[in-house]
C-alpha cells in the first residue's frame, strides 16, 4: 500500500501538502476547499498521483487545522471546526489551552486514521457494486447525493436545494454535449465551452470570504496563550475512547453520504458525545469529550468522503469536489475501473492519507504554537495577498481574463448567498453532477423510449429514489417533531 | 433570545418590499424569468437526431423548480420571518469598487497592474497606512507571484503596459 510512496519527491509533496493544509486550516475563513482550488494550477506541474497526493494531504491537515485556531481564539479555522470552539476554548480559558489541543490532536488522528481503514475496505467494494450502475442507476444516485445535501447539510433544506439545482444549471451553460447546441452562451465564445469549476470554487469560496472580511474588520480576536500542547493523561484516554471510536464511526458514515461532510459530521459527533457522557452538564463549559466528539467525527469525514469520489465519482463534500476536478484534470477517471486498471495509483492516495494523518499529528504537536501565530497576519496583508494568488491560478487554467471576471461574479453571488442563508457547497456539488444528472437523464429516456415510468422497472434506481424521498421527507419529520 | 425576537420584529415592521425575503424572492424570480424565456431562443434539434428530450428541456425544468422552490421559502417567511442583517459597511462597498476597478484597468491598462492598484487599493481600505506593507502587498508580492506563475507554470500573462516591459 506505502510502495508507490516510498520516493523522497512524493514524500516531499506530502510534508508540503501537510504543512500548507495545516496553515489554510489555521487561517479563518481559508481551508481545504479553497486552498485545494488555489493550488490546483500548480499540481499541472506534477505528475497525476503527486498532484493527488498534495490535494488528499491538503484535505486531512487542514480539516484538523481549524481546530488550533478554535481552541485557541474561538473562531473556527474552517467550518468543521465550529463544534470543537464550544469546549475547546472554555477550556483554554482555564489555562489548559495545551490539554485541549493535545485531545483534539490526537482524536483527529485516530478518527483520520480510522476513516482510512473505511475508505480501503469500503471503496472497493461500492465500486464493485457499481459494475451492476447503468444510465438510470447514475441519474437515481445523483439525484440522491443532492437531496442529500439538502437534507442533512447545514441551514434551510429549501434553501440547499435552490443552490444545488443552481449549481446544476450553470453546468448547462456552454454548448450541449450531446447535440453541440449553444445555451445561454448569448453569442459569448468563450462561454461555448461552459464555466470552469475553479472560477466558481475561488469566486464562491475565496473572494466571498474576502468579502465576508471587509464587513469584519471591527472584530478583534482574543488568543488565548499556548505553552505547549500536552498528550492527554490516562484519565482523558479512559473518559474518551469511546466518544472517539463512536465519533470517528459517525464521522465516517456521515463523509460516504454526499453533504457536507466535516461540518455535519463533527455537529452530530458533538450532539452524541453529549448523548452518551456521563457529564453532560460540563458540555459547553470545557468538557474534554466534547472536543473529541466534534475531533474526530470531523477528520473521520475526510476518509469517507473520498469512497465515493474514487469509487463513483460523486463528490463526498465540497474539498472532495477540488480533488476529483484534480483527478479529471490529470486524466485520471474515478470509478470502478479506476479500482481495476489502476491500483497502484489508489493505494497511494490511500497511504498518502494514512501518512498525512501521521504527520499534521506530529506538526499539531510540535508546532500548533507556531501555527497559531499564522493567525496574527492581519486581514488588510493577508486578503490583498490571496486575491493576487486566486487571480492568478483562476486565470492559469485557461488563460482567460474571462475566467477571473466569472471568479469575481461568484464572489459577489457567494457572498449574498451566505448573507441570505444559502450555502454554496450545494452549488459546487450541483456544478460538478450537473453533466451527469443530465447526461444519465437523457441516456436514460433514450433506452426507455422517453418513457419516465421505466425508471421505476429498476430496482437499484428505484432504492435510490426511494431514499431520495426519505432525504427529501427527514428535515420536515425533524422540525416536526422539534415543533412538538 | 430576546435579540433574535427584536430582530424579527424589526423585520416585521418594514414594507414588505423592504424585507429581504422579498428582495431574495423577486431577484431570483426576475433572473429565473429572463433565462428562462431565453431557453425558449436555443436551438432546436430535428426529431429525427433528437434522442431523448431537446437541449432546452433540461434547464427549462431547472428554472421552473428554482422558481416554485423560491416561491416555497417565500411562503415559508410569513410564518417565520427572516433575521433582519446588519448594513453592510463602508470597507464592503470599496472592496466592490476595487472589483470594478479591477476589471476596467485589467481589461483597458495591465493585468498586473489592476492587481496592484486593487491590493493597495483594498489595503488601505481596510486600515493599513504603512508605505512599506502598502508596497509589499502592492508590488512585492504580485511581483514574485507573477515570476512564480511565469518561469514555474511557463505561463503566459495578457499583454498590458507593464507586461509587455517583461515580455518584449
Amino acid at each position: 500500500m506505502m510502495a508507490p510512496l516510498f520516493s523522497s519527491k512524493l514524500l516531499i509533496v506530502l510534508l508540503f501538502g501537510t504543512l500548507f493544509g495545516l496553515i489554510l486550516g489555521v487561517l479563518p475563513g481559508l481551508g481545504p476547499t479553497t486552498g485545494g482550488a488555489l493550488i490546483l494550477p500548480f499540481t499541472m506541474t506534477l505528475d497525476p498521483l503527486s498532484a493527488i497526493v498534495l490535494l488528499t494531504s491538503i484535505y486531512c491537515a487542514g480539516t484538523y487545522g481549524g481546530a488550533i485556531t478554535a481552541v485557541l481564539i474561538n473562531t473556527p479555522g474552517t467550518p468543521a471546526a465550529a463544534a470543537t470552539c464550544l469546549d475547546g476554548y472554555p477550556l483554554a480559558q482555564k489555562g489548559e489551552a495545551g490539554r485541549a489541543l493535545g485531545m483534539a490532536t490526537v482524536s483527529s488522528t485516530v478518527g483520520g486514521i480510522f476513516s482510512v481503514i473505511v475508505l480501503v475496505f469500503f471503496a472497493p467494494v461500492l465500486a464493485k457494486l457499481a459494475y451492476e450502475f447503468g444510465q438510470p442507476e447514475y441519474f437515481a444516485l445523483a439525484i440522491f447525493g443532492l437531496t442529500m445535501l439538502a437534507s442533512i447539510g447545514e441551514g434551510s433544506p429549501i434553501k440547499n436545494l435552490i443552490a444545488g439545482a443552481f449549481g446544476i444549471l450553470i453546468s448547462t451553460i456552454g454548448k450541449d454535449f450531446m447535440t453541440s447546441i449553444d445555451r445561454f452562451t448569448y453569442g459569448i465564445n468563450e462561454l461555448s465551452v461552459g464555466i470552469g469549476f475553479i472560477p466558481v470554487v475561488v469566486g464562491l469560496f475565496a473572494i466571498s470570504e474576502m468579502l465576508t472580511q471587509s464587513t469584519l474588520l471591527d472584530q478583534v480576536f482574543k488568543r488565548v496563550a499556548l505553552k505547549a500542547v500536552k498528550l492527554p493523561s490516562l484519565d482523558d484516554y479512559k473518559k474518551t475512547w469511546k466518544t472517539i471510536l463512536r465519533s470517528s464511526g459517525i464521522g465516517s458514515f456521515i463523509g460516504v453520504l454526499p453533504a457536507e461532510g466535516g461540518t455535519v459530521a463533527s455537529l452530530i459527533g458533538y450532539s452524541e458525545a453529549k448523548r452518551f457522557s456521563k457529564e453532560p452538564e460540563e458540555f459547553g463549559k470545557g468538557s474534554i469529550e466534547g472536543i473529541a466528539g466534534a475531533e474526530a467525527a470531523n477528520n473521520a469525514a475526510t476518509g469517507g468522503a473520498m469512497v465515493p469520489t474514487l469509487a463513483l465519482g460523486i463528490p463526498g463534500s465540497a474539498t472532495t469536489a477540488v480533488i476529483l476536478t484534480g483527478l479529471i484534470i490529470h486524466g485520471v477517471r474515478p470509478g470502478p475501473d479506476l479500482f481495476r486498471e489502476q491500483p497502484d495509483f489508489l493505494y497511494g492516495i490511500f497511504g498518502a492519507m494514512l501518512i498525512a494523518n501521521v504527520l499534521f499529528f506530529i506538526f499539531g504537536f510540535f508546532g500548533a504554537k507556531l501555527f497559531a501565530r499564522i493567525t496574527l497576519v492581519p486581514n488588510k496583508i493577508l486578503w490583498p495577498m490571496i486575491f493576487a494568488v486566486s487571480v492568478c491560478g483562476t486565470y492559469s487554467l485557461s488563460q482567460s481574463i474571462i475566467d477571473v471576471w466569472i471568479m469575481l461574479f461568484f464572489g459577489v453571488l457567494g457572498f449574498f448567498m451566505r448573507r441570505f442563508g444559502f450555502s454554496v457547497v450545494p452549488v459546487i456539488i450541483g456544478l460538478i453532477l450537473g453533466e451527469l444528472v443530465e447526461g444519465t437523464l437523457r441516456q436514460s429516456l433514450v433506452i426507455f423510449d422517453g418513457n419516465w415510468l421505466m425508471f421505476l422497472t429498476r430496482p437499484i434506481a428505484l432504492t435510490f429514489f426511494i431514499l431520495s424521498f426519505i432525504a427529501l421527507a427527514f428535515p420536515l419529520l425533524r422540525s416536526k417533531k422539534q415543533k412538538k | 433570545m430576546n435579540n433574535v425576537h427584536n430582530k424579527k420584529r424589526a423585520n416585521k415592521s418594514l414594507p414588505f418590499f423592504f424585507k429581504d425575503e422579498f428582495k431574495v424572492f423577486f431577484v431570483i424570480i426576475f433572473f429565473s424569468t429572463i433565462l428562462l424565456i431565453s431557453t425558449f431562443t436555443f436551438d432546436k434539434v430535428p426529431p429525427i437526431l433528437n434522442r431523448g428530450i431537446q437541449p432546452a428541456t433540461f434547464p427549462k425544468g431547472l428554472l421552473v423548480l428554482i422558481m416554485f422552490l423560491t416561491t416555497t421559502i417565500y411562503y415559508l417567511s410569513f410564518k417565520n420571518p427572516w433575521k433582519k442583517e446588519k448594513k453592510l459597511p463602508k470597507p464592503f462597498f470599496l472592496t466592490i469598487l476595487s472589483f470594478i476597478l479591477f476589471v476596467i484597468i485589467s481589461k483597458t491598462l495591465d493585468f498586473f497592474l489592476a492587481i496592484s492598484v486593487l491590493s493597495i487599493f483594498v489595503s488601505y481600505n481596510w486600515g493599513e497606512k504603512r508605505v512599506f506593507y502598502l508596497l509589499l502587498v502592492g508590488i512585492l508580492f504580485p511581483l514574485v507571484v507573477f515570476i512564480f506563475f511565469e518561469m514555474i507554470l511557463g505561463l503566459r500573462f495578457p499583454p498590458g503596459i507593464i507586461t509587455n516591459l517583461y515580455y518584449y
